[in-house]
């Protein structure tokens, strides 16, 4: 620590003098990189790294796609498709969407937001990364050596006693992976407990912190019971133990239990972040404060509350007590309130604000429909009678990723193209990242619509043969996954380019109210030349430059004239 | 703020020692409430199987000696006092008296593990360890496996945690002996008390679980 903080010391005060220098400038090499404590750079990391298991994922997903054009199994054998299918799983639910936003976007404007210089602890936010990158190096090992076949919820006894030897690899990737998670978790939540900025008290937090907030609560609570899981079956397969083995008197559906008793409250570690980058570009690009802040910030709150009590709804048909699927299916309809909180309360926002339509408030409008189909075909499933029709179909499979990908994709494109200029400096093209919205906006429904009436008239998921009368539908699908692919392939080249010829961002190109637009494009290394003293709300959008909280500094408050 | 360079303990992202104590504090009590969690899958996995094959849960317990457990929860307790006393001394900004009580931690929390490798060593004799050398045979020899499965796993991640605390106090013996510490920044100290506590923790409610209810009284004292 000592010779990082001397290093860093002396340019600290140099940037008072010379506002060229910035977080990506200070230095250079691979090294400053790699061993970085710097909020900031950490989330550029975890933003390279998480690309690449996107794209992993994604040319799963393509050549399940291309598989199911047709009825019979010309491309992939039955083998090839389930490992293809839990590559898919594996890569974007633990590598992509888990970190995605609390890791990407979190990590590099939550210190800021608040006012602080970095995270409390900056050495575990740097071991976090590496963890992540230890089990993804072990979980695309594991692919890449023989691949595994189990999906990706890993259900025994299947995954204990049948499944090849590369899966204990990859839960142990898995596992090493959730600490990344836990390290995440406890070092967001003391951040924002701790290294709040005078006067910035906790009404005055953008709804983006509370939403991290109740995320690190269920990356806390909930990570280390999966890992102990992933744990326990390793070493079923190692030392047949015989916790999960029938044979032995174990129990297959307990590794359910305390599967879903992290993997349900891990939706809501992927959706949750992405509601709070939707309350910031939503406010931003309405000019207007949030309606009902505190709802919005408490509704975070309860969702992570009641997301711990509701995993039974995935295992309405394992012969769990009818009594329990009851009381499972009845609190699962209680989580619906707070996120329609949170629906109203945005679209009340809307309401008579100034609205504009810019790239990220696009997908912003993206999200908010596509995750309000994805949230009430939830209820379809959380009702037991009609899910013991649906369960397993893909009416599931469109459901989940409605959810996950028109709404958390969306949410994390979203806030990407938000806080890019941020990130960057740079400006990217309004154009391009239109089209690209528009195009994974209209590929996104025209692959997962279909699903629906495919699982509707009972299509299972995890097969790669299927009748002929599915046809259709299918083909619709892997039309509407090609217009998406193209999609990704547009947003990436508009987000690359912009690094090579974006016109420079300024400070604040949105006009938007808050710390992180208060400092340059891209932050000095130490976020802010003094600590702020926060004198307004959040979402001060009705007022007039109320945001003047540094007292003796014009560099800082000069940057945000209107 | 220039006032950053003051105590060499103070990071720089910290505006003075009061916060980043609170901050180390706090992040500690968050990381063992992972902790809690993360045994409790555990607990709970217990739970499940003691409430379906109760029977073979007693006659698991009855291979457990009582002596060694008994012995090494008075180990702990002992350490659990040891470890708060070099809290104390290090709030006090005593090094020597801090490096003492740090060691004699480390010696119980060795000989906590000396102990449960005896017994470790005693079940591979009498072929109880799954997956190394299970031979007990009795129509309930399933369900009897289950519950030495939990109790290696349960008594193992406790053993690991065991050895991760002694790791820590290697760690920190260095820097004490440096005198990092003083009665201005000891959060390390603090923390690292409030770690092996709960480790200490864990084992109070694993003995009687594992050794104790429901078994027959004295058998293989």
């Amino acid at each position: 620590m000592t010779t990082t903080s001397t290093t860093e010391a002396p340019s600290a005060s140099g940037h008072l003098a010379d506002p060229d220098v910035n977080y990506l400038n200070n230095e250079y090499g691979i090294k400053s990189w790699l061993l970085s404590l710097d909020h900031k750079r950490i989330g550029l990391l975890y933003l390279i790294m998480t690309t690449v298991f996107f794209v992993v994922g994604g040319i799963g997903a393509a050549l399940i796609r291309i598989e199911l054009m047709t009825p019979g199994g010309d491309l992939l054998e039955a083998d090839t498709y389930n490992k293809m299918f839990t590559m898919h799983g594996v890569a974007m639910i633990f590598f992509f969407l888990i970190p995605s936003v609390p890791a990407v976007i979190g990590n590099f404007v939550l210190p800021i937001m608040i006012g602080a210089k970095d995270v409390a602890f900056p050495k575990l936010n740097l071991l976090s990364w590496y963890c992540y990158m230890v089990g993804g190096g072990l979980a695309t090992f594991a692919i890449i050596a023989g691949g595994i076949d189990t999906g990706w919820t890993f259900y025994t006894p299947y995954s204990t006693t049948y499944a090849n030897g590369y899966v204990s690899v990859a839960l142990f990737g898995v596992f090493i992976n959730g600490f990344s998670g836990i390290l995440t978790g406890v070092n967001f939540m003391t951040t924002v407990h701790k290294m709040r900025a005078p006067g910035m008290t906790w009404f005055r937090l953008p709804l983006f912190i509370w939403a991290q907030y109740a995320t690190s609560l269920i990356m806390i609570l909930g990570t280390p019971v999966v890992a102990i899981t992933l744990l326990l079956v390793v070493l079923e397969r190692v030392f047949h133990i015989g916790i999960f083995d029938p044979a032995l008197g174990g129990d297959p559906i307990l590794f359910q239990h305390l599967f879903w008793f992290y993997s349900h409250p891990a939706v809501y570690i992927m959706i949750v972040p992405g509601f709070g980058v939707m309350s910031e570009v939503i406010a931003c690009f309405s000019r207007k404060r949030i309606f009902g802040y505190s709802f919005v910030a408490f509704s975070s709150l309860a969702i992570a509350v009641l997301g711990f009590i509701v995993w039974g709804h995935h295992m309405f048909t394992t012969g769990q007590s009818i009594y329990a699927g009851m009381v499972f299916s009845f609190l699962t309809f209680l989580i619906a309130v707070p996120t329609a909180v949170k629906i109203f309360n945005w679209t009340a926002t809307l309401y008579r604000g100034s609205v504009s339509m810019e790239s990220p408030m696009l997908y912003a409008m993206g999200f908010m429909g596509l995750f309000l189909i994805g949230g009430l075909t939830g209820l379809f499933l959380s009702t037991m009678a009609t899910d013991i029709h649906l369960h397993d179909t893909y009416f599931v499979v469109a459901h989940f990723h409605y959810v996950m990908v028109g709404g958390m994709v969306m949410a994390y494109l979203c806030g990407l193209h938000f806080w890019w200029p941020k990130m960057t400096g740079r400006m990217y093209s309004e154009v391009m990242a239109k089209t690209s919205a528009v195009l994974i906006f209209m590929g996104f429904n025209l692959t997962f619509f279909p699903q629906f009436v495919l699982g509707y008239l009972g299509m299972p998921r995890r097969y790669h043969v299927y009748p002929d009368e599915f046809q259709i539908l299918h083909v619709a699908s892997t039309a509407g996954a090609t217009v998406l692919g193209i999609g990704y392939l547009v947003l990436f080249i508009c987000l690359v380019s912009s690094l090579i010829n974006g016109a420079k961002a300024g400070p604040n190109p949105w006009g938007a109210k808050g710390l992180e637009w208060m400092i340059e494009s891209p932050p000095t290394p130490h976020n802010f030349h003094e600590t702020p003293v926060v004198t307004f709300e959040a979402y001060a959008y009705e007022e007039e430059d109320t945001l003047l909280p540094v007292p003796g500094d014009g560099q800082t408050t000069g940057a945000v004239s209107h | 703020m220039s006032s950053h360079s003051e105590n060499p303990a103070l990071q720089h992202h910290f505006d003075d020692l009061k916060q980043q104590y609170e901050a180390a504090n706090m992040g500690m009590w968050a990381f063992l409430a992972q902790e809690i969690m993360f045994f409790g899958g555990l607990f709970s996995g217990y739970a499940v199987y003691r409430y379906k094959y109760l029977a073979a849960f007693i006659e698991g317990s009855n291979h457990l000696p009582i002596f060694w457990g008994a012995l090494n929860t008075v180990v702990l307790i002992a350490s659990s006092f040891t470890v708060a006393m070099a809290v104390r001394a290090a709030q006090l900004g005593r090094a020597k008296s801090l490096f003492n009580w740090i060691i004699s931690t480390m010696v119980l929390g060795v000989a906590f593990l000396g102990i449960k490798s005896i017994e470790y060593a005693d079940k591979y004799h009498h072929g109880l360890i799954p997956g190394a050398n299970f031979t007990y045979d009795s129509p309930m020899a399933g369900q009897l496996k289950i519950f030495f499965s939990f109790y290696f796993v349960m008594t193992g991640m406790h053993a690991l945690h065991m050895i991760i605390g002694i790791g820590l106090m290697i760690w920190l013996i260095p820097k004490i002996r440096r005198g990092a510490f003083t009665a201005e920044y000891y959060s390390p100290i603090e923390n690292f008390g409030l770690y092996w506590h709960f480790v200490d923790i864990v084992w109070i409610f694993l003995f009687p679980l594992l050794y104790l209810i429901g078994r027959e009284p004295w058998i293989q004292l």
